[in-house]
């Protein structure tokens, strides 16, 4: 009974996924056939496949690694950043419910202003640098991980935090061994949203003023017409993030399911 | 109710204190103080100009927003029904809502140009995904007896859509919708600093490129008593129709 449910599951697993494969190879065919039969025209966009090669290009030239190096060491920085404050800051709030009610408005708006508005304050403060841009990316995704610090530590279940107290633990034990795992599923989308976020916040800077990194070289290009450079480094940015997305959503839904409700 | 407006205002009154420190600390070429800001804020929805371009940024907002909703909700019913279609999209929109859309400008100029289509295009980009994920699994998390009910009931497919699935799904949809509003202005607004002529975001670029701190300062405080007042008004409905409805 249970071989033949993990069977069908299987091939409904494969078949989805093969099902999905298709859909993405389609899209890209006929994206492919429409700039190569130029209804798009190539000002615009260029052939997904001059794209993948344009990106493996700037792979193995090497011409833009130190902007690469210089954008993932800020994305980095932000995001630990933003999740170590964001971490505490979500922390002290779940413990003040008087101080949470009163700030939620503050947090359920934040992200409908553009935060990047503060960069050139920014700038006047730090000078044009990596530390302005840190700043902004962790402002960006610091959110993030206050809102789902609170979700994650709200979902402890009262009777795993009375395990805790009947086998007499400490507070930190209390925190390490029985809160963060319980909280963990919510601590990861926190995570994942941040970095989202903070690679947000650090290419728009980039875009806006920098003297280096993978936004600046962007928006480089597209000033000079230079479609080639243009979407070779916008794809590499985009499969870059959705890979770090998609391996910790592949984590987050492990750790939901070992650590119960959704 | 007493105790919750008393808090409200000492933390107000924290926020604005925190404020005026940090102007202390850093000086008037990095932050305004409030009371200057507020003052600008004030000024500046005195004059015409303001206006002429709060109205340029609602029109393409107010737009956005609409195409962001309706298509969200339709593609989200659609996946929602046909649990096939849901686990085979379900990632794919994962992806777009979580990729950063901002390094998709230049596409975006140059496929819409300058002007109100790009600021829509941007704001429907933003918003829509949300609101097609949550509908989408607000559809999917309908209690499968409810279905059952209305076999038994032998209800019509309308009504059936109209009494039971509307009313189940609803809250959930809404809880899209408010994301997926609160990403549409910032869309917006984000179109608006890159890519036009007019709009609070082109304010915005304006005094930024002068460097006028309490504009900014002003402008932004505008943006977020406007966001702020959106979202509590939407959260408002959400717990309506949760409650009362």
């Amino acid at each position: 009974m249970t071989g033949s449910i993990t069977s069908w599951l299987r091939s409904r697993i494969s078949k989805v996924g093969a099902a999905r494969t298709a859909l993405i190879v389609l899209t890209l065919a006929l994206l492919e056939s429409l700039c190569r039969i130029g209804v798009l025209d190539r000002i615009t966009i260029i052939p997904p496949t001059e794209m993948a090669a344009s990106l493996w290009d700037i792979l193995k030239s090497g011409r833009f690694n130190a902007d690469i190096a210089f954008t993932l060491f800020n994305v980095a920085a932000a995001i630990a950043l933003a999740t170590s404050a964001g971490f505490f800051v979500g922390a002290v709030l779940h413990s003040v419910p008087r101080l949470r009610r009163v700030s939620e408005p503050l947090l359920s708006a934040y992200y409908a202003i553009p935060t990047f508005v503060f960069y050139p304050l920014l700038i006047v403060m730090f000078g044009i640098g990596r530390v302005a841009l840190i700043i902004m990316g962790a402002m960006f995704g610091v959110v993030a991980m206050i809102v789902n610090t609170m979700l994650g530590l709200d979902r402890v279940p009262p009777a795993v935090d009375k395990v805790g107290s009947i086998l007499r633990l400490d507070a930190l034990r209390q925190l390490v061994l029985i809160r963060l795992p319980a909280a963990s599923p919510h601590l990861v989308t926190g995570v994942r949203l941040a970095v989202a976020y903070s690679v947000i916040g650090i290419v728009a800077g980039e875009f806006i003023l920098a003297t280096s990194g993978m936004g600046k070289r962007i928006a480089f290009a597209y000033d000079n017409f230079d479609n080639k450079t243009m979407y070779g480094m916008l794809l590499l940015l985009l499969v870059g993030v959705v890979i770090v997305n998609s391996a910790l959503s592949v984590w987050e839904n492990r750790l939901h399911r070992r650590f119960g409700q959704r | 109710m007493k105790s919750t407006r008393f808090d409200y205002l000492v933390f107000a009154g924290g926020l604005l204190m925190l404020w005026q420190l940090t102007y202390y600390a850093v000086g008037a070429e990095i932050v305004s103080s409030p009371f200057a800001t507020i003052r600008r804020a004030l000024e500046l929805v005195l004059t015409n100009a303001f206006w002429v371009h709060a109205e340029a940024t609602m029109s393409a907002f107010g737009a956005a927003s609409l195409i962001s909703i309706a298509g969200g909700i339709a593609i989200g019913v659609w996946l929602g029904l046909r649990r096939f279609a849901g686990d085979v999209a379900s990632p794919i929109l994962g992806s777009l809502y979580s990729i950063p859309k901002i390094t998709l400008y230049p596409l975006i100029l140059l496929a819409f140009g300058l002007g109100i289509s790009a600021k829509i295009a941007f704001g429907v980009i933003h918003g829509i995904f949300p609101v097609a994920i949550f509908t989408m699994n607000a559809v999917r998390n309908v209690a499968p007896v409810y279905h059952r009910t209305a076999h038994i009931m032998r209800l019509s497919s309308v009504t059936t859509a109209m009494t039971i699935m509307a009313p189940a799904a609803l809250p959930e949809i809404l809880a899209g919708i408010r994301i997926g509003i609160a990403l549409t202005l910032l869309g917006t607004l984000i179109g608006e600093l890159f890519a036009s002529t007019s709009g609070i975001g082109f304010a915005l670029v304006r005094a930024m490129g002068i460097h006028a701190v309490t504009d900014i300062l002003a402008l932004t405080l505008l943006i977020f008593i406007f966001a702020a007042l959106l979202n509590a008004s939407l959260h408002f409905i959400e717990r309506w129709v949760r409650h009362g409805g």
